[in-house]
């Protein structure tokens, strides 16, 4: 299919079933139940889920293939955020230009940081990548303020000239971004006994793209493009005595990652119209090297589950209170529940940055592939328990 | 006709002369050695060959051009390949995989982006990697994962992906280092075979004076940084000096 062996078309095919039916799949408890609040269905999540397997799969393609831990990969998507801003306040709401110069914008800047930073590997291109990283973000916060709204970031105005579109609606509110009359936030319920369904036009929007986002990676993956950046990986002075001169393949895998960090920056501006430098701080650039290693850098689909872990977490068990405890534990006798609700506290609401510690410790120990190899050895244990199941029967054939 | 030219190079690593006054000619389409006893300089020479390092003074011409100051994969463009004393290959790929880098980069080392094309689909390099691996006698092994194979494999992979590029020069830095003795046999007749069929020039340093009096038609021997003397195998057997260099004075 599409040029895929089967084996990709399967994982492409997977994905395209999870993002398409993710408003099923995310929202399997009833409204109104004990269990909806772990309902992960509703569309700021499901978008943000989206966006930032974008954000992964690109990293992935630099960090996963050359082995270039890039330290720096928030500066793209803020880039991209804002050069998706600009576009909404001159040009017009439509989100196609916003994402084409974010994309264009963020890939010019990689290719500048890259140029520079490659010139060293190993630890030294990591806190190069660091550098600058925090140098944008230091810039986007404070000196270059007219450009990027400082503080407050950068927000969509009514009298921005939007060339293209209006700059107010007919009622004198500011537009919102939509692709030719759909607007992104426009969703529709449905409703099936208890359960309710959110379809939203903003995550469909992002889903398509993260699945065409996948396809490219695939491709890349399978190409002899993919294959000299393994290359690199594994022996680079293999790679020089063969002629060839890494730093190009490098640069060049800097910039697609750059620019899907940069996509996915345009496509969070375009859910939610405004950007601000956070977006761009280390932390964020230290989140998405979680994701991939959680999810299992390397391989294909691994960043794309390792965001939605990661995004689930932050959004599902920082809501827990410990009044939601104490209704579960309330079975307990008091003493014991009181007791069992002080264990679990520190893991939940604001503590869920140390769920996901003890979550990543875990899988970096246990399964250094990640969730990928999770899933990779559930899938041979089953296999063998099957064989051992035949096994028997033939083995006992020669003894007669 | 001389394909390498070693001129006067000299070498120093601060108090020690690695290499002094050492001239070198490698005649097109021999099998040139470079034997001595540890620490003759061998590999530090072979290093100024291929750009890993700079001599302080002299000059290496190869076929009429110097390649002084040039980088490794420049060198190499030129049309020298290289063998490491450990194996340099691949590892986390395939064995198919790491013939098809050298067949994809052809010589020139130009950048070739192909990011969508599927790698299996680019026919002539596929069968070119092909051809070599049948040559080499790894057909059966293209699927393995390269790190796991045995030295031997390993060393003959390395052999193939550097023949792959179709190099005038071939320098091979101990082949059989570490080898067990059925591996070293394969490999001399590997090396035998290539001289014999392919237009190719091959300079070898080792240690092993059986593989040495088994493949070399030249033989140049070096001790404390610089040649003692060059000839034809069967004069350096017999030389004096040359056992002087190696057993000490009595012998």
């Amino acid at each position: 299919m599409l040029g895929l062996k089967k084996k990709d078309a399967t994982l492409l095919l997977i994905v395209i079933g999870l993002t398409m039916f993710a408003p099923f799949i995310l929202n399997p408890f009833p409204d109104g139940s004990a269990m909806a609040q772990f309902n992960a269905g509703y569309p700021d999540l499901m978008q943000r889920f989206v966006i930032f397997g974008i954000f992964a799969i690109g990293f992935n393609i630099l960090f996963g293939l050359t082995g270039y831990l890039s330290f720096g990969h928030a500066a793209f998507l803020g880039i991209g955020s804002y050069s998706a801003v600009w576009m909404f306040k001159l040009l017009s709401m439509n989100v196609i230009p916003a994402i084409l110069l974010a994309m264009v914008m963020s890939g010019l800047f990689a290719l500048l940081i890259g140029f520079i930073s490659l010139r060293r590997s190993g630890i030294y291109f990591s806190i190069l990548t660091l550098a600058f990283a925090q140098m944008m973000f230091a810039l986007a916060y404070s000196v270059l303020t007219p450009i990027t709204g400082g503080e407050t970031g950068l927000q969509l105005a009514l009298d921005d000239p939007r060339v293209l579109g209006a700059s107010q609606t007919a009622g004198g509110n500011i537009p919102v971004p939509g692709l030719f009359g759909m607007e992104m936030r426009n969703s529709f319920d449905l409703a099936i006994s208890s359960w309710v369904f959110t379809f939203n036009v903003g995550y469909y929007f992002c889903a398509l793209i993260l699945i065409a986002a996948f396809y490219l990676a695939i491709r890349i993956f399978r190409s002899p493009f993919g294959m000299m950046l393994r290359a690199i990986k594994s022996n680079q002075t293999r790679l020089n005595y063969t002629g060839l001169n890494p730093r190009p393949y490098t640069l060049a895998a800097f910039v697609i990652s750059g620019m899907y960090a940069g996509l996915a920056g345009g496509l969070m501006a375009s859910m939610d119209p405004l950007a601000g430098a956070e977006r761009m701080f280390w932390t964020a650039s230290g989140e998405v090297v979680l994701m991939t290693i959680l999810g299992g850098a390397g391989t294909l689909i691994g960043p794309v589950l390792g965001a939605g872990m990661i995004k689930y977490m932050e959004n599902i068990i920082s809501k827990i209170n410990s009044d939601i405890l104490h209704s579960w534990f309330a079975f307990l006798p008091d003493g014991l529940e009181d007791f069992i609700v002080a264990i679990v506290y520190p893991f939940i609401g604001k503590g869920w940055h140390l769920t996901l510690g003890i979550i990543f410790m875990l899988v970096v120990i246990f399964l250094p592939g990640g969730l990928v190899e999770g899933g990779q050895r559930i899938a041979k244990w089953l296999k063998r328990g099957k064989t051992e199941d035949t096994k028997p029967g033939k083995s006992t054939e020669p003894a007669e | 006709m001389a394909i390498l030219e070693v001129k006067d190079v000299g070498k120093r690593f601060g108090g020690l002369q690695a290499l002094s006054d050492v001239q070198l000619s490698v005649k097109e389409n021999s099998v040139h050695a470079i034997i001595g006893p540890n620490g003759a300089g061998k590999s530090t020479l072979l290093n100024c060959l291929v750009g890993k390092l700079i001599p302080d003074t002299g000059s290496v011409m190869f076929d009429g051009q110097s390649v002084l100051g040039r980088s490794p994969h420049e060198i190499n463009q030129m049309g020298i390949s290289r063998v490491f004393q450990t194996p340099e290959i691949f590892g986390d790929l395939s064995v198919m995989e790491n013939m098809m880098i050298p067949c994809f980069a052809r010589r020139d080392g130009a950048f070739r982006m192909h990011a969508i094309e599927d790698m299996m689909s680019e026919k002539d390099i596929v069968e070119k990697a092909e051809a070599m691996l049948e040559d080499m006698n790894m057909a059966d092994k293209r699927e393995m994962h390269a790190a796991s194979m045995s030295r031997g494999d390993k060393r003959r992979l390395e052999i193939g992906m550097c023949l792959a590029q179709e190099p005038r020069l071939l320098l091979l830095d101990e082949p059989t280092a570490g080898m067990a003795r059925a591996d070293t046999n394969n490999t001399i007749d590997l090396l035998k075979q290539i001289s014999d069929e392919r237009d190719i020039t091959i300079a070898i340093i080792e240690h092993d004076m059986h593989v040495v009096f088994s493949l070399a038609n030249r033989i140049t021997v070096l001790a404390q940084g610089t040649p003692l003397v060059e000839d034809n195998p069967e004069n350096i057997r017999g030389n004096p000096k040359v056992r002087e260099a190696y057993l000490g004075e009595a012998g």
